[in-house]
C-alpha cells in the first residue's frame, strides 16, 4: 500500500505465526487427508485383509450413500446452514421410487417423480430459510420430523423391495481387471463430486455460495443476491438427495421407512471431518470425500482388526472433535 | 506373498472365483500402490501360489465367528453378545461383534457383513433387520463359503441363511394370548395391543400368535386399538395413555416386549386400571421376571437368547472342524412365567424365572 | 451559505433538497450536496446529524421522500445500492464488505466475476481466474498497493490497512463516477491511515471524485479539497480546508459558529468570530 518499491519493514504481509494456520485455511483438506492416509497405512500394516482390491472396493461402496448425502450437506454447510432432513428426504425418495415402480408405474417415471419430490422438499427448506428468515437448524429439524412421518405414511409402514433393474442399477457392477469390483454408483459419485467441485470452484455461483456463507452482509453489499443463492443451494441439495436415493437402492435393494435414521448426522460427520467449517464459507467437496472415506475406512479397518464396533464410534467422535478444533485454531491464528 | 501367509487366511469354497482371487487381489493392491508394471506379474504369481495352498487348512489363528446384532444398545442383544462371547471362549474361537446403529439400519448391517467376510470369519451369526435389504450381502457371504446363521429373527425368505436359531415367535405370542384368555375366563375380551415396528417380522409373528392364542381374528371388534411403540418403554407409555383416552372397558393388553409392558403398566396405573386389566408380555429378561413377581403384569413368555448364541457359536465351530452345516429352524423354546397359574398351561413361577432369565 | 462553491463545472453528483423521514423523525431535511469531478469532498457531522442517511441516499441504500439526485447533471432515482453501482457509484463500507475467507482477487471481483470467453464461459459458465487475477494485480499495482505480495492471498491473513486497500481498490476499479468511503481510517493506526490517505489521493488523481466520510479532522484536512459540514439534517457549510482552521470547522459542526448572510463566520449571537488553531475563539463586537 505504499508507492515505494522497497517493502517497508512494518508492513509485513502475513504474521509469521499464521504460517501453518494459513496453510490449513487455504487447504483445509490437508489435515483429514493425512488422517486418512495414516489410517490406511495402519490398517494395511496391522491386518492382512484391509488393503486388498476387494476390500478397497467395499470401502468405497460402503461410503457411497453417506458421501452423496454429505455432498448436499457440504453445499448447505458452506452457506453456514445445516440440513438435518437430508436422509429423511432421501428415504422418502427411495420409497417413492420403489413403491411406485412396484405398483406398476414405469421405473423411469417413478424416479422422475421421486426426484421432483426430493427437489421440492429441498426447495421448501430453502424457502423457509430465505423467506421466513428461520434458522436452518430449526427449519430442517421440522422437515426431518415431517418428512420421516410422510415416509412412514406413504410406505404404509412397510418396506418396498426393488423390483426393477433400473432402480437397482447403481449397485450392479463388474470386476475391473478381474479384481476390483466397480459399480455404476461409484462412477456416478465421482461424476457428481467433480461436477459440484466445478460449480463451486469455477463458476460465479460457487464464489457466491462461499461469500454468502462467509459473510452474508458483505455478500449483499457486493451485489450478490444472498437469498437467491441460499435458496438455489437447498434446491441443488434436494436434487443430490434424489440421486442419493438411487444410490441407496443400488446398495440396499429395499426401500425401508426406518432406514438411514442417522444419515443426517453421518453426513454432517463426514463434512466436518473433511474440514468444512460449520460456520460457513470454508471447505469443499474434496474434504467431504475424504471425510466419508475416513469413516468407512475406520469401520472396515477396525473390524478387520477385530475391534469392537463401539470403538469405531469412539474413533469417529474423536475425529469430529479434532477436526472442529483444528478449524477453530486455524481461524483464531489467522484473525 | 508366501504360501504360508496365504494359508493362514481361512480358505473359502473353491467354487468362488472371488475367494481364489483374494490373496492375489491384495497383492495387486500393494502393487498398484507401488509400481504398476510389476503388479501384473505379482498378481498372477500369487494367484498360483494361493491355489496351491491346501484347501481347508486352518492357520495358527483361532476360528473367527462374526456376530451382527440389530443394535448394540438393547440389553437383549447385549446379552446375546455376551453369551456368544462366552461360548466362543469355551470353543477356543474368536468372536467379532458388530451391530447396526438402530432398528432398521440395513446399511449398517450390510457393511458389517461385508467387513466380517473380508476379515475371514468362518461363520456369521446375525439378527437380521426386517427387510430384504441385507439378503444380497448374506448371499455373497454364503457364496464365499461362510456359514450364515440367523439368531432370534428369521430372514425372509428363510433360505437366505443356512439355519435359524430362534424363539418361535408365533408360539411365544400364542402363549401370551392363551394365558390372557385363560386369565380372563368367561369375560369377553376387550383388547389393546402395543406393537413394535410396522412391518417387523418378530412384531408381526408375536402379534399374530397372540391373536391365535386369544382365538381372535385380525380386525375383530374385540380389539379396541393398537399402536406401534418400537419396543420402547417411553413410547409404549405414551401409546397406552392415548389408547386409553379413547377406549373404555379395556380388560386385556398385549405388549411386544417387557419395556413396552412397563410403559403400558405405568399408563394403566395412572388410570387405576391395573387390577382390571390382564397385562402380559414376552422376553424373559430378569427385570421382566421381577416385574411379574412384583405384580406389575401377570405373566411373561421367556425366551432363551443365551441358548441361541451358544448354539450358534457351537455350530460355527463344528462347521470349521468338519464342515457340517446346521439347517432349518432350531427352536430354542419359549416358557410362560407367572405366579398366577391358570389351568391347562405349562407355567413356571418367578423363582424359576429369576434363575433362568437372560439379563 | 455556500462559501466554497464552484459553479463553473457540472457537479458529478449533486443532491437538492433531500428529505427522509423515519416515522416522526426527520433524518435529513432539505439537504443539498455536490461533488465536482476530480475532487475529494469530505463529509463531516456529529452523530445524528443525518450524515449517514445522506450518504445512503447517494449510494442507493435509502430512497429519499423528497428532493432530487443528479448524476452528471441528469436526474437519477436509485432504489437499491445495485442501481447506484450500475450508475458508477461505488461505496467502501466501514465494514469493508469483504469476504474474509476468500482471496484478494476473488474479493475484487465478488458479484462481478469475469467468465471465460467462448463456449467455456457461455455454456459452462467457467470463470476466468487468470484474467481476474491479472486485472486485480494490475489494479493494485496502479494504485501503488505494494505491500500485498500475492493476489491469491486470503483476505483474513492481511492487516487492517491491507484489507482497507482491497476494499478501496475494488471501489476504484469499478467506480466510474464517484467513490464513497465511509470512515476508511477509523480502525487503522497512524502509518496505515497515511497509506490509505495516499490511496484516496491517487484515486482522485485518476479523475475519480471521492466522498470521504470521516470523524478524523486531521485526516480530513490532509486530503479533502472541500468539506461538507452536515448539521441538523442539512448542509450547514461548505468550506475549503485552506480557508479555515480545524477548530472553526468543528465549531461549524457543533453549531457554535455559523455563516451569516454575507458569508461571514459568526457565533450564536451573530458576532463575527474566528477560532485559532489553539481553539481560542476571537470574537469582535459588532
Amino acid at each position: 500500500m505504499t508507492t515505494a518499491p522497497t517493502r517497508p519493514r512494518g508492513a509485513s504481509t502475513t504474521r509469521t505465526a499464521g504460517g501453518v494456520a494459513e496453510r490449513l485455511l487455504r487447504n483445509p483438506t490437508l489435515g483429514p487427508l493425512a488422517a486418512l492416509v495414516l489410517a490406511i497405512v495402519v490398517f494395511s500394516v496391522t491386518t492382512d485383509t484391509f488393503l486388498t482390491l476387494d476390500n478397497v472396493s467395499l470401502v468405497v461402496q460402503q461410503s457411497l450413500i453417506v458421501a452423496t448425502l454429505a455432498l448436499g450437506q457440504t453445499l448447505i454447510i458452506l452457506t453456514a446452514g445445516i440440513d438435518l432432513a437430508n436422509a429423511s428426504i432421501m428415504v422418502l425418495g427411495t420409497l417413492v421410487f420403489a413403491k411406485m415402480a412396484q405398483q406398476g408405474t414405469s421405473p423411469l417415471l417413478a424416479m422422475l417423480i421421486g426426484a421432483v419430490v426430493c427437489t421440492g422438499l429441498g426447495a421448501v427448506s430453502g424457502a423457509l430459510v430465505t423467506r421466513l428468515k428461520l434458522p436452518p437448524f430449526i427449519v430442517t429439524l421440522g422437515m426431518l420430523t415431517i418428512v420421516t412421518a410422510l415416509g412412514r405414511l406413504y410406505s404404509e409402514g412397510n418396506s418396498w423391495p426393488v423390483t426393477s433393474d433400473l432402480l437397482g442399477f447403481l449397485g450392479s457392477g463388474s470386476y475391473l481387471f478381474g479384481y476390483f469390483y466397480v459399480t455404476p454408483g461409484m462412477l456416478l459419485m465421482v461424476v457428481m463430486f467433480v461436477l459440484t467441485w466445478y460449480a463451486l470452484a469455477h463458476t460465479a455461483w460457487g464464489k457466491h455460495v462461499y461469500a454468502v456463507g462467509n459473510d452474508p452482509e458483505a455478500a449483499r453489499l457486493t451485489g450478490i443476491h444472498v437469498d437467491r443463492t441460499v435458496f438455489s443451494v437447498y434446491v441443488v441439495a434436494g436434487i443430490i438427495y434424489a440421486i442419493a436415493a438411487w444410490q441407496a437402492l443400488g446398495r440396499i435393494p429395499n426401500a425401508d421407512p426406518n432406514a438411514f435414521q442417522t444419515g443426517n448426522l453421518d453426513s454432517i460427520t463426514a463434512v466436518v471431518i473433511g474440514g468444512t467449517s460449520l460456520f460457513g464459507g470454508r471447505g469443499g467437496v474434496w474434504g467431504t470425500v475424504v471425510g466419508a472415506f475416513i469413516v468407512a475406512v475406520l469401520r472396515s479397518g477396525l473390524t478387520q482388526a477385530g475391534i469392537d464396533s463401539l470403538y469405531q464410534d469412539v474413533a469417529t467422535g474423536i475425529l469430529v472433535i479434532a477436526a472442529v478444533t483444528l478449524d477453530q485454531w486455524a481461524r483464531r491464528r489467522s484473525l | 506373498m508366501s504360501s504360508a501367509a496365504a494359508s493362514s487366511r481361512s480358505p473359502r469354497s473353491p467354487r468362488s472365483p472371488r475367494s481364489r482371487g483374494r490373496v492375489a487381489s491384495r497383492a495387486c493392491a500393494v502393487a498398484v500402490a507401488g509400481a504398476l508394471t510389476v503388479g501384473v506379474t505379482a498378481c498372477s504369481q500369487t494367484k498360483a501360489g494361493s491355489q496351491s495352498a491346501p484347501a481347508g487348512t486352518q492357520g495358527a489363528g483361532a476360528v473367527k465367528v462374526g456376530l451382527v446384532t440389530k443394535t448394540d444398545t438393547n440389553p437383549y442383544f447385549v446379552k446375546l453378545r455376551d453369551s456368544a462371547k462366552e461360548e466362543a471362549t469355551k470353543q477356543g474361537a474368536e468372536l467379532i461383534a458388530l451391530a447396526g446403529k438402530f432398528d432398521g439400519d440395513n446399511e449398517g448391517q450390510v457393511a458389517a457383513i461385508e467387513n466380517l467376510v473380508q476379515q475371514g470369519v468362518k461363520g456369521i451369526l446375525i439378527t437380521p433387520n426386517n427387510s430384504t435389504g441385507i439378503l444380497g450381502a448374506l448371499k455373497k457371504a454364503k457364496d464365499r463359503g461362510v456359514l450364515v446363521i440367523a439368531l432370534d429373527t428369521e430372514t425372509d425368505p428363510k433360505e437366505a441363511v443356512d439355519a435359524t436359531y430362534a424363539t418361535n415367535n408365533v408360539t411365544a405370542g400364542e402363549l401370551q394370548g392363551k394365558y390372557v384368555k385363560a386369565a380372563l375366563g368367561s369375560t369377553p375380551p376387550k383388547v389393546l395391543m402395543i406393537d413394535g415396528t410396522a412391518g417387523g417380522t418378530v412384531d408381526e409373528q408375536r402379534h399374530r400368535g397372540f391373536l391365535q392364542g386369544m382365538g381372535l381374528a385380525e380386525g375383530d371388534p374385540a380389539i379396541l386399538g393398537k399402536e406401534n411403540a418400537n419396543g420402547d418403554q417411553n413410547k409404549a407409555q405414551t401409546a397406552m395413555e392415548n389408547l386409553l383416552q379413547r377406549a373404555s372397558g379395556v380388560n386385556a393388553v398385549y405388549t411386544l416386549n417387557e419395556p413396552s409392558a412397563r410403559g403400558a403398566f405405568a399408563a394403566l396405573k395412572a388410570k387405576n386400571l391395573t387390577g382390571k386389566v390382564k397385562l402380559a408380555s414376552i422376553d424373559g429378561g430378569c427385570q421382566g421376571v421381577q416385574d411379574v413377581k412384583d405384580g406389575k403384569y401377570l405373566a411373561t413368555v421367556m425366551q432363551f437368547p443365551k441358548k441361541m448364541a451358544a448354539q450358534g457359536v457351537a455350530a460355527v465351530a463344528t462347521f470349521a472342524k468338519d464342515g457340517t452345516k446346521p439347517t432349518g429352524f432350531q427352536d430354542t423354546g419359549a416358557q410362560l412365567i407367572s405366579d398366577t397359574p391358570v389351568p391347562g398351561l405349562d407355567i413356571k413361577d418367578t423363582a424359576w424365572g429369576l434363575q433362568n432369565c437372560w439379563g | 451559505m455556500n462559501t466554497a462553491g464552484d459553479d463553473r463545472a457540472t457537479p458529478t453528483l449533486q443532491a437538492r433538497g433531500l428529505v427522509k423521514r423515519y416515522g416522526r423523525v426527520t433524518a435529513i431535511d432539505g439537504a443539498d450536496f455536490e461533488i465536482l469531478p476530480g475532487e475529494i469532498m469530505a463529509v463531516i457531522g456529529d452523530n445524528g446529524a443525518g450524515k449517514s442517511t445522506l450518504i445512503k441516499a447517494l449510494s442507493g441504500a435509502v430512497v429519499p421522500d423528497a428532493g432530487e439526485i443528479l448524476l452528471d447533471g441528469s436526474p437519477v432515482a436509485f432504489t437499491s445500492p445495485l442501481d447506484a453501482r450500475r450508475a458508477g457509484i461505488e461505496t467502501v463500507y466501514q465494514t469493508l464488505a469483504v469476504a474474509s475467507a476468500m482471496d484478494i482477487a476473488s474479493n475484487l471481483f465478488l458479484g462481478r466475476e469475469m467468465r471465460r470467453p467462448g463456449v467455456l464461459g457461455s455454456v459452462f459458465r467457467m470463470l476466468d481466474h487468470k484474467a481476474m487475477r491479472a486485472a486485480a494485480q494490475e489494479q493494485l499495482d496502479s494504485l501503488g498497493v505494494a505491500t500485498v505480495q500475492n493476489i491469491g492471498q486470503i483476505v483474513e491473513t492481511l492487516s487492517g490497512g491491507q484489507r482497507q486497500a482491497v476494499a478501496v481498490s475494488r471501489a476504484a476499479m469499478f467506480g466510474r463516477k464517484v467513490v464513497i468511503m465511509d470512515e476508511p481510517t477509523a480502525a487503522l493506526g497512524v502509518k496505515e491511515s497515511g497509506q490509505v490517505l495516499d490511496l484516496i489521493r491517487r484515486i482522485r488523481d485518476r479523475g475519480l471524485p471521492v466522498i470521504l466520510i470521516s470523524h478524523n479532522m486531521p485526516h480530513v484536512f490532509e486530503v479533502a479539497d472541500r468539506i461538507h459540514v452536515h448539521r441538523m439534517g442539512r448542509r450547514a457549510a461548505l468550506v475549503r480546508p485552506a480557508d479555515h482552521t480545524m477548530s472553526e470547522v468543528v465549531a461549524l459542526m457543533t453549531g457554535a459558529l455559523r455563516f451569516d448572510e454575507e458569508g461571514r463566520l459568526v457565533d450564536a449571537a451573530g458576532h463575527r468570530a474566528e477560532v485559532d488553531d489553539q481553539g481560542h475563539t476571537i470574537t469582535e463586537a459588532r
